[in-house]
């Protein structure tokens, strides 16, 4: 378990970092937190020539609340995200998300831009950033650009980044209106990646019926998709829906696998149970919200 | 400190030295050495057709590739067989590197040597290896069909088959009122060792001897094999044990092929050479264990107690038998437990599979054992109606029946006979402990709120302190401080402070004073090794014999120089002292340091201290020679402690569970421990103990599973997907002693290391049954099983 040879660089800047990654493209990897990539290169399940630690970019070593939205620079550690008050005050969803994503020794190194940027199917930031809408920011020599989280996730640990480009941010948008979000998984141990997880924001109008209700998912299928539940619970007063409903829509439009840790069948059930849980207890928070 | 010491909760020596990280774990030994790596079979079952390594030759820095053709010698002969039974017809052991075939995914091929682990990993992966491929026999259903085969000349695949019996078991179920059958199955699972293992060699030529630091749990044991291998003078060896991270059975089988190839290379090449096993070498390349298929027929009365009970097991012992039949011995006789079934019979198959090779885990075939006992219990009380541990309680081997002989033969080949224990107190403890009679108001208030709970319970028996024997050898130095040895290694279970507790209260220093080292073979080279729960009682009793000589001594010395009868001697806090006279008193008093100065009458001072032992040094009697007839100089002795037959603790787990209704997960509310190891020699210690085979219990339970696909392959080689319990996952464990002397050795002690984890399958089992209304009759359980479970019964 050792890494194969590669050509180490540490660029000092963002500017720098896209001119390595463009001169080495496609050859290049970024490293930033190390919490995926290092045990793939160690098992030597990724071997790539070139290694371009971000680590000294402490320009985006920030998470930056700018009214409506929360966005994550690069070089900020899942921990930091976690710790802001000022993000947790606008969306309570990132901190309590956060909480489910591995042990904090891992959460102190590995970033949440490192962890989209990966693009697992199990990683619960891939999810809440595409529940969200969210958008990511790609920079390389050509410039620079920003994709909506539905597009990004191109597959199974695949995004539309193309081999010069680093993910210099990530933007997670405040739901607008009366909304409550929840986050829940069920993971074999804790910390580990969720045998099912979902998101769930849920959307009340001035009455406090439900107006709109979506989810998002981890280890559901091979990248985030985001399911509009609305359909099975509009109208209802948010005391009153018939989550269960929503939770068999859900289930109903998801195809999970089986995998050494559970059924298909059992993860589309814990689906089922977990978005009627979970769009119950985000409504009761939209409705003191 | 005080010096009485033994049964005291007293803290670990060991922890400031490797809570500072102070410890010398194997790779951190030898960092000039050249570094080895394996080019394993990634196929479970094949015939090598060639080895080529044209791509290899040239990468920078490597030193050496060797392959089953360069050992020359003993060196390439099949590793051994490390305990032979009448029974096991069929032993097959692996050679060091794979000869022609290989008969799982990790073994052994090639060997590369390099300047570091790096390259020598590069080197491994442009070696080109051609299989034709053999059909793989995967999982213990395919081994006992018998079709296919994993050596061509062992039919059926059956390495051994035994049958043990007392009475007429079959015709006691038939005459019997009620009969029951049961179909049970235990996954695999593993030891698992946070260090896995390891072996750094260094040759000297110009003394023509090799040293041998090696992550083992039998360093005298493993010199024995490596001086037989290559063929070197046994005195020209020295093994050492260094700081081992964990052992749980693993480390026991030697010689390990890395244990025999890194020396081997070292002396070859003239160079120190280390390997440090990585976490996916340890998967597919060390040991697993549990894997069994269990049938249960039992017969009983009115009452439920057994009359006749008749036992099959099929045990997969995995590509290889290095250890013999070690496992499914015991899991045939300790499934008994405190039992006492009207008649017996055992009946187990040993049978090969293309997978990991199984050797002895923490509890080593007990949790089988007791998960087919307990799962009984608990159907007979279901079938019955009666409360489970009222079934339990009418078949208990009673405290006047002790000593208790079951007409078997055990794992030491010594006849099955159980020394000491008092079974009902312990049960009444565990009842008290968890609220076994309080439980259905806290299961109606569950109810009401909508939640499912359940209770269990499971007992058993260990037989620990097997022989044949283990030595110590104590001595004091002439500042007073104590420096023992005894040759079993240690892995983190806190022996050195257990000993120095032992050595402490026989001498009469502070514990403080005693400094112990094990698993050094230029310390101590008699020895077997740690295992099966024998440590404490085997070194802990040797150890006290050898203090008690050098305390003897020390009395006699300090006797002539105090002009005082020995008989009328104490020695308190380091001070030989005549009985009950305050210390200090004129005359009346001598330290240990000074009877140790006394002890070696010396030529030459080399310091104060000794000026007064040389010959001008004091009042001298030119009557006696300085070294009186019949002793030795130094105050040090040897001791040896060997049983009759191995002594047996017992203990009961209960535990609480909660399954979600809805998502079926499980949790462990309450867990609940008594237990019962004869006399304490450190109650925290064996707390410790407790804990740890609760945690590993649990994991096995609740957990963990080795995944093989069908064609062999280890699917979670992981620690990500071997989901070993981490601290979140072990629920806070109670726990309650009973201490019943073992009437079998001097100290009274019985073996704590393995009783945690013994009962783990079987209490939670039961516990999840209760809470469920139907039997679980596999383990592990995983939420996603329990799930498929209801689905079935709801199908139904």
């Amino acid at each position: 378990m050792k890494p194969a040879g590669f050509a180490y660089h540490r660029p000092a800047t963002v500017d720098d970092a896209v001119a390595v990654l463009a001169e080495v493209s496609p050859a290049g990897k970024v490293l930033a937190g190390g919490q995926s990539l290092v045990p793939l290169l160690n098992m030597r399940l990724a071997a790539p020539e070139h290694l371009v630690d971000i680590n000294r970019l402490t320009e985006l070593a920030y998470v930056r609340v700018d009214g409506d939205e929360v966005t994550v620079g690069a070089l900020a550690r899942h921990a930091d995200v976690e710790h802001d008050d000022a993000a947790y005050a606008v969306l309570p969803l990132l901190r309590d998300t956060l909480e489910h994503v591995a042990h904090p020794t891992i959460r102190n190194r590995g970033t949440t831009v490192g962890s989209i940027a990966h693009a697992d199917p199990a990683g619960e930031l891939t999810a809440v950033l595409t529940l969200l809408g969210g958008t990511a920011t790609l920079r390389s020599m050509r410039g620079e650009r920003t994709v909506a989280a539905a597009d990004f996730f191109t597959g199974p640990l695949t995004t539309c980044a193309d081999a010069d480009e680093l993910v210099t941010s990530v933007t997670f948008p405040v739901p607008e209106g009366r909304t409550g979000a929840v986050w829940t998984e069920v993971a074999r141990r804790h910390g580990d990646y969720a045998v099912c997880g979902t998101g769930v924001v849920v959307t009340l109008d001035d009455d406090l019926r439900v107006a709109g209700a979506r989810s998002a998912y981890v280890s559901m299928g091979p990248e985030p998709a985001v399911l509009d539940l609305t359909d099975a619970v509009a109208g209802a007063m948010y005391d009153d829906a018939d989550w269960a409903a929503a939770g068999r829509l859900a289930a109903g439009r998801l195809e999970p696998d089986d995998d050494i840790h559970a059924t298909a069948a059992y993860r589309s059930h814990l689906a089922e149970v977990l978005t009627a849980r979970a769009a119950g207890d985000a409504a009761r928070r939209a409705a003191v919200a | 400190m005080t010096t009485r010491a033994f049964g005291e909760p007293i803290q670990r020596l060991e922890d400031p030295r490797l809570l500072t990280g102070q410890g010398r774990f194997l790779d951190d030994i030898g960092h000039g050495a050249l570094a080895a790596a394996f080019v394993r079979s990634p196929h479970a079952h094949a015939r090598i057709v060639s080895i080529d390594v044209t791509d290899a030759v040239d990468v920078d820095g490597l030193v050496a590739i060797y392959t089953h053709e360069d050992l020359d010698g003993r060196a390439g002969e099949p590793l051994p067989l490390l305990i032979p039974h009448a029974a096991l017809t069929h032993g097959r052991t692996a050679y060091a590197l794979a000869k022609d075939e290989v008969n799982h995914v990790g073994e052994p091929i090639a060997m590369v040597v390099a300047t570091d682990r790096y390259v020598a990993e590069d080197v491994c992966a442009r070696i080109r290896v051609e299989y034709d491929f053999l059909p793989p026999v995967v999982g213990i259903e395919a081994a006992r069909d018998g079709e296919l085969l994993v050596h061509e000349d062992v039919p059926g695949n059956v390495a051994a088959h035994m049958v043990q019996s007392r009475g007429d078991a079959v015709a006691a179920i038939e005459a019997a009122p009620h009969v029951l059958e049961l179909d049970l199955a235990i996954e695999r699972s593993a030891s698992t060792p946070l260090e896995g293992k390891g072996v750094h060699a260094r040759w000297d030529a110009d003394d023509a001897s090799l040293r041998v630091y090696t992550s083992t749990q039998a360093s005298t044991s493993v010199r024995a094999a490596l001086a037989a291998r290559l063929e070197l003078p046994p005195d020209r060896v020295e093994v050492i044990a260094p700081d081992v991270g964990g052992g749980f059975g693993v480390k026991i089988v030697h010689p390990w092929p890395e244990e025999v190839l890194v020396p081997w290379a070292a002396i070859r090449l003239g160079r120190e050479v280390k390997w440090a096993e990585d976490r996916r070498e340890h998967f597919v390349g060390a040991a697993h264990e549990r894997g069994q298929l269990q049938h249960v027929r039992v017969g009983f009365d009115d009452d439920g107690r057994l009359l006749g009970l008749d036992v099959t097991v099929w045990h997969d012992n995995g590509a290889y038998t290095p250890y013999g039949i070690i496992v499914p011995i015991i899991t045939t006789t300790q499934l008994l437990g405190p039992y006492k079934p009207g008649a017996y019979r055992a009946e187990f198959f040993s049978l090969y599979t293309n997978t990991v090779t199984v050797t002895p885990y923490r509890g080593a075939g007990r949790p089988q054992g007791c998960f087919a006992m307990e799962r009984t219990m608990d159907a007979v009380a279901a079938y019955l109606g009666l409360d489970r541990t009222v079934v339990r309680e009418r078949n208990f081997i009673r405290p006047d029946e002790m000593p208790y002989d079951h007409g078997l033969i055990f794992q030491d080949g010594r006849p099955l006979i159980y020394d000491s224990g008092d079974y009902p107190a312990t049960l009444e403890k565990l009842k008290k402990l968890v609220g076994w009679d309080e439980f259905e108001a806290f299961r109606d208030e569950a109810r009401a709120a909508g939640r499912r709970v359940g209770i269990g319970l499971a007992c058993y028996v260990e037989g620990t302190g097997v022989g044949p024997y283990e030595g110590g050898w104590v001595k004091v130095e002439t500042d007073g401080s104590v420096v023992a040895a005894t040759g079993l290694t240690t892995q983190g279970q806190g022996h050195k402070t257990v000993f120095a507790q032992v050595v402490a209260a026989e001498l009469g220093v502070p514990v403080d004073r005693v400094t112990v080292t094990t698993g050094d073979t230029r310390r101590f080279g008699y020895a077997v090794g740690t295992f099966a729960s024998r440590a404490a009682v085997m070194s802990g009793n040797a150890l006290a014999t050898a203090a008690r000589k050098v305390r003897d001594k020390a009395l006699r010395i300090a006797g002539e120089a105090l002009e005082a009868d020995p008989r009328d001697l104490e020695i308190v806090d380091g001070v030989v002292r005549v009985v009950g006279s305050p210390s200090g008193a004129p005359g009346g008093s001598i330290p240990l340091a000074t009877v140790a100065v006394l002890a070696n009458p010396l030529r030459y001072a080399f310091d104060r201290e000794a000026e007064r032992a040389t010959q001008f040094g004091g009042p001298v009697d030119y009557s006696k020679p300085p070294v009186a007839e019949g002793e030795s100089p130094g105050l040090e002795d040897t001791g040896y402690y060997s049983p009759p037959r191995s002594t047996f603790a017992n203990g009961m787990h209960a535990a609480i569970v909660e399954t979600d209704p809805d998502t079926a997960e499980i949790t462990i509310l309450r867990y609940c421990v008594v237990h019962d190891c004869g006399t304490l020699i450190n109650p925290r210690l064996v707390e410790g103990q407790i804990h740890g085979g609760v945690a590993q219990g649990v994991g096995g339970a609740l957990y963990e599973r080795m995944v093989y696909d069908d064609a062999g392959q280890l699917l979670n080689a992981s620690f990500m997907d071997f989901l070993m319990p981490y601290s979140t996952e072990v629920p806070f464990i109670e726990t309650d002693h009973l201490e019943t002397p073992s009437p079998l050795n001097p100290l009274g002690v019985k073996g704590a290391g393995e009783a945690g984890v013994i009962p783990g399958s079987a209490v939670l089992a039961s516990a999840i049954s209760d809470a469920e209304g139907f039997a679980i009759t596999r383990m592990p359980i995983s939420p996603s099983d329990l799930f498929s479970l209801r689905l079935a019964r709801e199908s139904r």
